[in-house]
């Protein structure tokens, strides 16, 4: 890949050549506030805050702005912080203000860029609140839209357009009443919104939230469990729970995206109709047995099976929701046991 | 910098045509149309809305039988047009944007009327420009029966 | 042989002012005196004089009479009989001599202009393409068809010095040749992809040339009339842009608010398609050419180029942010597209016709030729003007406006619409040009030109004005959306007594971040109202925040309807009329406003007969009840 070499405030950098100055910038571990900005979408260029100067040729927004060769670019500098300590102000007092109620506490892009600019109280008090008391749209089972906290930044505008094609929500309206709406501005449900989640893992504020979301402790990598594709995972757990369940960006499969199911269908795991013995129909009831027990009577009515009928009277039937190696022991087992008929549970 | 995407003039270019033609026939545009137009123009119904309701034009519920539309243009805002808005909002107890219960009058602003000469101004249906208003005229053109309301001028 | 001639004028001013009944009334009674063999009716544009529609002119003499009225127009026909005599009650008079004044060439409304690009306005009918034939039209066409390289046409238009009016005033003649530069590069990457037939270039042009005809600016209608009175000069420029720059395809973005401009458009537009103007073989030349219009829906930003090829394209008006290719580079569908205004195109064949050296011979070393403007307010003679650049605002004012009426006093001039600023009396020495307008604070844009006087409130215009572009913001950068908002709530509370003194700062500190943060113009220039009345009107808003007085007696919150005593009649009107009944008296007693419930909605001061003149606004809620 070609690489060019510029300046930023005052270290020499090489980047790509079809980077952004504010890729270039990340990659190099300098921080450019932003907010509409996201590495897998398009550049929006709406919220205004990734302004920076190039040397000779005045302002412009990095989000958007390519590198060239040479050039210098100022992060700091009197007009870019008016400007820039202007627009978060204003984005601050038109926003939610409780942050301790928020569920993106500590995890908010805004509360990232109001720590870098630093808040100054008597400021803020200078401006009205302009805030709207706009009614929450919790229809969908898995994720609450709160228009009071949206900072239009239109992630989930281009997420939803440019990553899935579903296109279920757009701006509507202008001015200050601009939002992001369905058809009508109704539920979310009644909408084509496929509840895949992909909006809500990027909106860089509390306006996309999982329904009754919890922080994890800690996470675990894992393989998404539901269907063959095998999408990489992070369950995030709480004691011994899964609370949360995030796309591996890493992963080859998936780059980070998850299904509806893969992302918010994890309550499974801890319901409580689950099974989490082998059961034995005893008498034609079903009743609760151990592993072994249960291991012992499947070998043996294999055995019979085989005594009886030959190697080829035996067929297993696996299923498209295990891992390919999983997949890979069963039909080496089923093999070892005489018979080729393996399939899975996508063809019943 | 995006390097260039050629689109070819398609049926997204009607999109807004479209729209007129449906407020032109229903006075608003009904849910179902909209939904009829994302099909017909290939976009999404949110992308339908997003742009009907950026426009000013674009009304979604059901219009009165009389549209009085106030001028908001600047020579009529030096005349006095802020007390002809609210007179009226006063006459016909909505404000502007709203239409009566009985569905009888819109009150709406619009940009200039183009007769600013004759500011401030209002302008009943389209076609009847009443001007230099007072607050007592517009009293008087509100206070004669409704459905005359539309032929004075 | 008609012997006479009567216009009239049919612009939207016009009708509204009742010039269609006037129209039937005339031809009825033309033809009741069996007149229609000599006389010959046409309804043209407006003549831009709208304070004194509507108008009838009678040529050959050139007699103007003006406020006609329907019942005028038996006398009118009289007059046209070949004994019949002028009718001098019709003449205009002069509102500062008083003179009557029967030639339409003597009104110094006009006599102080230069019309170019309105010349035709007033004289032609619109709706007929042999009259504006009659006139040298598509003359410049056939020129340059027959003798002129796509070359030949940028470079006049490079040389005549024409620019544009957006923002910086942008030469049209680069604007061309980087047009015709990128439809170049476009035409041959099509080529090289295959994509383009023999027979497809009008089906998918390579190119595009829209007529900005958006007309944002409340408070402006230069562009309606010159698509009311005299469509075929745009059409023709229009043309003549597309043979230049190398597009196939015309468009017109015109608002849906003007159903009369649109009218008319169409028919120019039919008319020319049908004498072969337009079509694929424009006037046998191989050269293929056409136009269709767009009605815009109603959104200010929309004038801006970006925003304007979104909704052409069916999408919200949102404007992209730089950087960015230009519009010339990548426009409407990804293609090349020639942006300019209605006045832009109109000149064009003034440029072809007359030569670029007589163009650039007018105006400024720096702006040439002529400005339009909507000359409105509180003005004697309100209306449509062009002038040449270069002439001060006080000429504008006072020699073409006839100044304030009523005996009131000059204030301030409002130049540029919602992005421009406003001056005040010191600088009515200031040239009309680009950068003149700019340096002082305001802009050309537009063409809107609103005067104001002591009874105008600077605080109030400023609000006024950014109510109006908060409200057309597009909604998506941070800056225009919040900080206009702000700075209209900033606004609101001064005008209602509760500003504090720090605001006037704090609009300065959000202003000027709002301009160098917006993306596109609207945001740039929408604190440009409020930056300017506080640069020269500072001490209006300190008497708001520190006297909690409006001193043009405007602001609601800061003044007080009274009753004089002295004047009282009591005569009970205002008493009975008063929505809240604030007002105390009786049939022999002087009437008193009760200031606590007074909600100063103004009917009393209108209903009171103008014979007593008893109701009085002063500034402030301190109150005089007997005063
Ligand atoms: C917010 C905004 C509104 C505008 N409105 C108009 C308009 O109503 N009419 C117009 O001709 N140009 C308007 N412009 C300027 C256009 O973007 C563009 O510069 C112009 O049409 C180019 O034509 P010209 O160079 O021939 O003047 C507007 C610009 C902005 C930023
Ligand atoms: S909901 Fe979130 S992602 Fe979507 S626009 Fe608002 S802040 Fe951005
Ligand atoms: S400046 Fe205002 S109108 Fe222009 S892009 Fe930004 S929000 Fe939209
Ligand atoms: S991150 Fe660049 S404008 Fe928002
Ligand atoms: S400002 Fe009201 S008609 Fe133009």
């Amino acid at each position: 890949m070609d690489k060019v070499v510029l300046k930023l405030d005052d270290l020499e950098v090489m980047a790509n050549k079809e980077d952004t100055i504010l890729q270039a910038a990340l990659d190099h571990g300098i921080y450019i506030p932003h907010l509409c900005y996201h590495p897998d979408l398009k550049p929006f260029g709406g919220c205004r805050l990734c302004v920076v100067e190039i040397e000779g040729r005045g302002l412009t927004i990095s989000c958007k702005a390519p590198v060239e060769e040479g050039i210098a670019v100022r992060t700091e500098g009197p007009e870019i912080d008016k400007m820039r300590r202007v627009a978060a102000e204003l984005l601050i007092v038109n926003h939610y203000s409780e942050c301790l109620q928020c569920a993106r506490n500590t995890d908010c892009k805004l509360q990232d860029i109001a720590a870098y600019i630093g808040i100054e109280e008597g400021r803020l008090q200078r401006l009205k609140r302009t805030a709207r008391d706009l009614p929450l749209d919790d229809s969908n089972p898995f994720f609450i839209r709160d228009p009071n906290k949206c900072v239009l930044c239109g992630i989930c505008v281009r997420t939803c357009e440019e990553i899935n094609g579903v296109g279920a929500i757009d701006f509507a309206f202008r001015g200050l009443d601009t939002r992001i709406s369905t058809l009508k501005d109704k539920p979310i449900v009644e909408s084509r919104c496929e509840s895949c989640g992909e909006c809500v893992v990027r909106c860089p504020v509390g306006a996309l939230v999982p329904q009754n979301m919890r922080k994890p402790e800690r996470e675990v990598k894992s393989i998404c469990p539901y269907c063959g594709t095998g999408c990489g995972i992070y369950l995030g757990i709480r004691g011994d729970k899964i609370v949360s369940a995030r796309g591996d960006r890493d992963s080859v499969v998936n780059k980070g995206q998850l299904c509806v199911k893969g992302r918010f269908g994890y309550h499974f795991v801890n319901h409580p109709d689950r099974l989490t013995t082998p059961l034995i129909k005893r008498n034609g009831v079903f009743v609760e047995a151990t592993w072994d027990e249960a291991l012992d009577l499947v070998t043996a009515k294999f055995k019979e099976a085989q005594e009886k009928y030959g190697p080829e009277a035996l067929a297993g039937l696996s299923s498209a929701r295990v891992t390919n190696e999983e997949n890979y022991l069963f039909q080496k087992l089923l093999r070892s046991l005489g018979t080729n008929s393996v399939d899975h549970c996508a063809r019943l | 910098m995006e390097a260039r995407q050629v689109l070819s003039p398609s049926k997204k270019g009607k999109l807004i045509p479209m729209l007129q033609q449906i407020q032109e026939r229903f006075g608003y545009l009904p849910e179902e149309e909209m939904v009829k137009v994302a099909q017909l123009c290939g976009v999404t119904e949110s992308k339908v809305f997003g742009a009907a309701s950026f426009y000013a034009q674009f009304r979604f519920t059901p219009i009165g039988r009389n549209r009085v539309m106030v001028c908001r243009g600047t020579a009529c805002h030096v005349q006095g047009a802020p007390q002809i808005m609210e007179t009226i909002e006063r006459e016909l107890s909505i404000k502007e944007g709203q239409t009566t219960p009985d569905l009888e009058y819109t009150l709406e602003s619009v940009a200039c009327i183009g007769c600013c000469a004759l500011a401030p101004c209002i302008m009943i249906n389209n076609k009847d420009v009443h001007g230099r208003l007072t607050p007592q005229k517009v009293t008087e053109i509100f206070a004669t029966p409704k459905r005359e309301a539309q032929d004075a001028s | 042989m008609p012997v006479k001639t009567v216009l009239l004028g049919q612009g939207t001013c016009c009708i509204s002012a009742g010039a269609k009944q006037i129209s039937a009334a005339l031809r009825e009674e033309i033809a009741r005196l069996d007149l229609a063999g000599t006389v010959q009716v046409k309804h043209t544009g407006c003549r831009g004089f709208s304070q004194i529609d509507p108008v009838v002119i009678i040529e050959p003499e050139g007699l103007l009479y003006s406020e006609v009225k329907v019942d005028d127009a038996p006398e009118i026909a009289r007059s046209l009989l070949p004994q019949g005599q002028p009718i001098e009650r019709l003449f205009y008079r002069d509102p500062v001599t008083d003179r009557a004044i029967p030639h339409h060439r003597d009104i110094t409304f006009y006599n102080n202009q230069q019309r170019t690009v309105l010349k035709n306005c007033g004289y032609i009918d619109p709706e007929e393409i042999d009259d504006y034939l009659a006139v040298g039209g598509y003359q410049a066409l056939r020129k340059v068809l027959s003798e002129m390289t796509p070359e030949q046409v940028i470079d006049a238009v490079k040389r005549s010095g024409l620019r544009g009016l957006g923002g910086a005033g942008f030469p049209a003649g680069r604007k061309w040749e980087a047009c015709r530069r990128a439809s170049r590069e476009s035409r041959v990457e099509s080529r090289e992809s295959g994509r383009e037939t023999p027979d497809s270039r009008l089906q998918t042009p390579d190119s595009y040339v829209v007529c900005n005809a958006d007309e944002g600016d409340p408070g402006a209608f230069q562009d309606r009339s010159v698509l009311e009175g005299d469509p075929h000069s745009v059409v023709e420029g229009m043309i003549i842009a597309g043979y230049a720059v190398g597009a196939t395809k015309g468009y017109v973005y015109v608002r849906a608010e003007y159903p009369l401009a649109v009218k008319r458009l169409g028919i120019a537009i039919a008319e020319a398609r049908e004498r072969g103007f337009l079509g694929e073989n424009v006037l046998g030349n191989g050269f293929g050419f056409d136009i269709e219009i767009f009605q815009g829906a109603g959104a200010f930003v929309c004038g801006e180029s970006t925003a304007l090829t979104l909704s052409l394209e069916g999408a919200r008006g949102m404007p992209k942010p730089l950087p960015r290719p230009r519009t010339t580079e990548v426009g409407l569908w990804g293609r090349p597209t020639l942006l300019n205004n209605v006045k832009t195109f109109a000149n064009i064949r003034w440029i072809i016709n007359k030569g670029a050296e007589w163009f650039a011979s007018q105006g400024t070393e720096k702006s040439k030729g002529t400005a339009i403007f909507s000359l409105t307010g509180k003005i004697t003679n309100c209306g449509l003007i062009e002038v040449p650049m270069g002439i001060t605002l006080r000429e504008i004012i006072f020699d073409i406006g006839g100044g304030v009426p009523g005996g009131r006093t000059f204030k301030a001039v409002q130049t540029g619409g919602p992005s421009g600023g406003v001056l005040p009396e010191g600088l009515l020495g200031t040239p009309i040009d680009f950068d003149s307008l700019t340096a002082a604070g305001s802009m050309m844009g537009s063409g809107g030109m609103v005067v104001v006087d002591e009874d105008t409130c600077m605080v109030d215009l400023a609000r006024y004005f950014l109510d109006f572009t908060q409200k057309e913001s597009c909604g998506q950068c941070s800056l225009c959306r919040l900080g206009s908002v702000q700075m209209l709530e900033i606004l609101n509370a001064i005008t209602e007594g509760n500003g504090r003194i720090e605001d006037i700062d704090l609009l300065i500190e959000l202003g000027e971040s709002v301009k160098i943060g917006s993306i596109c113009g609207l945001g740039q220039s929408a604190p440009n109202p409020v930056l300017s009345t506080i640069r020269y009107f500072r001490e209006e808003y300190e008497s708001h925040i520190l006297e909690k007085k409006c001193p043009a007696r405007v602001c609601k919150g800061l003044i007080s309807y009274i009753i004089v005593s002295d004047k009282c009649k009591a005569c009970m009107i205002c008493l009975r009329k008063c929505p809240v009944e604030a007002i105390k008296g009786g049939k022999n007693e002087v009437h008193v406003i009760d200031q606590d419930n007074c909600t100063r909605c103004g009917v009393c001061l209108s209903v009171c007969p103008e014979r007593f003149g008893a109701v009085e606004i002063i500034p402030g809620r301190e109150v005089k009840i007997h005063g």
